[in-house]
């Protein structure tokens, strides 16, 4: 049987009256990619705030490996291998891509800062680990010529591959997705369909993504699980999914003749 | 898999890059150039005729150490903190006690005896220096744990606070400071080989810091907290690391600042002072080290010479029997233009480096040849 690497157990997250999550339970086996659906403030982003420590939880508990992350600092829990993207693009915009990458594996390092400025054998040896390693990500994220570009300055659609790839430099075994292909046009969003799959297999990850794009969404999905207003309405495989009346419902509404 | 992934490592260690070996070769042959032409500037300097010149030349390296400190934190980290004249105060009561002559102590403390151990204790200069320093982070350490907690403004507002409370709190010590009265007879070690020695030493130490991993971890605080955090780089850890160097550097600055002084009192460590050293950050580029060296002596020197308006002055249209703090006018009307022209200062982020020179200079020089082509 494969092993869960995240599970989620009847998290709810209140906003003062608001219930932006309510008694939301998931998991993901090993090597799984999953997703998470659901109209517009469904609460999908608020799940993974909750899960990578941004928000705590209002109750319930979030396990990573088996290990109880609820209300941990984000920073303690991509430590321990969770990592993510962000909906709007958050990278250090006015850093060269390759440091980008680089300065997401300074987590792993273990000379202090003392002897990082004395360029100690040991930090020196760490440090030209960890830009081989960057390069060899961005090489294999498709990234390879603009390694030297200011962040800010690549395209929409690079910037959201060096997101991907700055994610994955931590060295995670669970990476979260939010909105990948948003703004992309149907050619990128295969490719980045294409992206993920490979990611996942190259660095044994198991994957976690809010997407609205269905056609990414049902190509890659193993699973899916859907929210509406904070409750779960719907899991399961993604040809369960597009005949789920339930689902259809809170996309589209109800049909006049019907209600 | 694992084994996979290390054969890809293997594999692109293998093609080491040999050209940046080269770069670093003569940028250490030039450098080296460049200090000895340095050693024998400040020989010159030292043997001026005017007393005025070597005074300001060690002025000007000691508004390096202070300004680098302010833009480890501020430029580098993005914390806009206000403490430095805290900071600078800690270090340089420390130098200023740990070295004046026990006999001069005795004469100064009139209102009350100086406390026990400090009544005869002196050491040597560097040592006092580094106590400074050590005793001002640890200061950052205690005002840190409540103020990195704040953001922008706030942070801002609470440092300068914590600043003004060491102010006043050396104001009241009598006898540990000798209080409003001040200190006066501190040795004068602040020499130029001593001040520009500690340069050299804070401008190394930062051009290694910064681009080290923490420096990087750093400089992702400043470009995205919330990216930095996610990507594994504790925020509190990291800014009280900033925090704590920076009033460290501060600290040795302040020392080195009483040395250079002879005398000081609290009134020196007012607010004023900590805009003076944040003009010089804003001015060579917040996050940039060569910036903040090369605004330091721009700021320092050209104060000096500004003095001059300070006099009488003639226009021929205008006359005036002299105005003082007309140079003061004149210079923030400067320090204006260089915000509104160059908002990111004089260098922005960028530094100057060796190779960065050299490939100006060669575009310079396919210019001119592109010139007389045509």
């Amino acid at each position: 049987m494969r092993q869960k690497v995240l599970e989620v157990n009847s998290v709810t997250m209140q906003f003062g009256g608001l219930i932006a999550v309510n008694d939301l339970t998931l998991f993901a086996d090993q090597k799984e990619i999953v997703a998470l659906i659901g109209p517009n403030g469904a609460g999908k982003t608020t799940a993974f705030n909750m899960i990578t420590g941004v928000y705590k939880p209002t109750s319930g508990h979030i396990a990573l490996n088996k290990l109880n992350i609820t209300g941990m600092r984000p920073d303690r829990i991509t430590r321990l291998g969770m990592a993510r993207t962000f909906q709007n693009i958050r990278l250090f915009k006015s850093l060269p891509v390759l440091d980008n990458v680089v300065i997401a594996q300074h987590l792993r390092i273990k000379s202090n800062w003392l002897g990082s400025t004395l360029r100690l054998p040991r930090y020196n040896k760490e440090n030209r680990l960890m830009y081989e390693h960057a390069e060899h990500l961005l090489e294999h994220m498709g990234l390879k010529d603009v390694i030297h570009e200011t962040a800010s300055s690549l395209p929409y659609g690079m910037q959201r591959k060096l997101e991907i790839a700055r994610a994955i430099a931590t060295q995670p075994v669970m990476l979260l997705l939010d909105e990948p292909a948003a703004g992309m046009n149907p050619a990128e969003s295969m490719e980045l369909t294409q992206l993920i799959q490979s990611v996942r297999d190259e660095f044994d990850l198991t994957i976690l993504l809010i997407e609205h794009h269905m056609d990414v969404v049902m190509d890659i999905s193993d699973r899916i699980y859907v929210l509406d207003y904070g409750n779960l309405i719907a899991v399961g495989t993604p040809a369960e999914i597009q005949a789920n009346d339930v689902v259809i419902k809170a996309y589209l509404g109800v049909a006049e003749d019907e209600a | 898999m694992m084994s996979e992934r290390t054969n890809t490592r293997e594999s692109i260690s293998k093609h080491p890059p040999s050209v940046k070996k080269n770069v670093n070769l003569y940028s250490v042959v030039l450098s080296a150039l460049l200090l000895i032409v340095l050693y024998f500037v400040l020989m010159k300097i030292e043997g001026s005729a005017n007393a005025l010149v070597p005074r300001i030349a060690r002025l000007c390296a000691i508004n390096i150490v202070l300004a680098l400190a302010m833009n480890l934190i501020n430029g580098f980290t993005g914390i806009f903190s206000l403490g430095q004249a805290g900071f600078m105060a800690v270090g340089a009561y420390t130098t200023a006690l740990l070295t004046i002559e026990p006999a001069r102590k005795l004469s100064m403390y009139i209102v009350t005896p100086i406390v026990k151990p400090l009544e005869t204790l002196t050491l040597p200069f560097g040592l006092t220096l580094i106590i400074g320093g050590l005793i001002a982070a640890g200061l950052a350490f205690l005002i840190g744990v409540p103020c990195l907690r704040l953001r922008g403004d706030y942070l801002a507002i609470a440092t300068l606070g914590f600043s003004e409370i060491i102010r006043v709190f050396i104001m009241n010590a009598q006898s540990l400071t000798n209080g409003a009265q001040g200190l006066k007879s501190i040795p004068p070690n602040a020499t130029i080989l001593w001040t520009y020695g500690v340069a050299l030493a804070v401008i190394a130490f930062m051009a290694l810091f910064t681009t080290s991993s923490y420096g990087r971890a750093l400089k992702a605080v400043r470009e995205d907290e919330i990216a930095a955090e996610s990507m594994g780089v504790s925020l509190f850890k990291h800014k009280m690391m900033s925090f704590m160097i920076s009033a460290f550097l501060a600290g040795v600055g302040g020392g080195l600042l009483a040395a250079y002084n002879g005398t000081i009192g609290q009134d020196m460590f007012r607010v004023m002072q900590t805009y003076n050293v944040l003009m010089i950050v804003v001015m060579g580029g917040m996050g940039s080290i060569s910036g903040s060296v090369i605004a330091a002596f721009v700021v320092t020197i050209g104060q000096e010479m500004l003095r001059v308006l300070d006099g009488p002055i003639n226009l021929g249209f205008w006359k005036t029997s002299g105005i003082a703090g007309m140079r003061m006018v004149v210079f923030s009307a400067l320090l204006l233009v260089v915000i509104v022209f160059f908002r990111n200062g004089l260098f922005g982020t960028k530094e100057l480096t060796w190779s960065g020179i050299v490939r100006n200079i060669e575009k310079l020089a396919g210019r001119g040849k592109r010139g007389e082509v045509a």
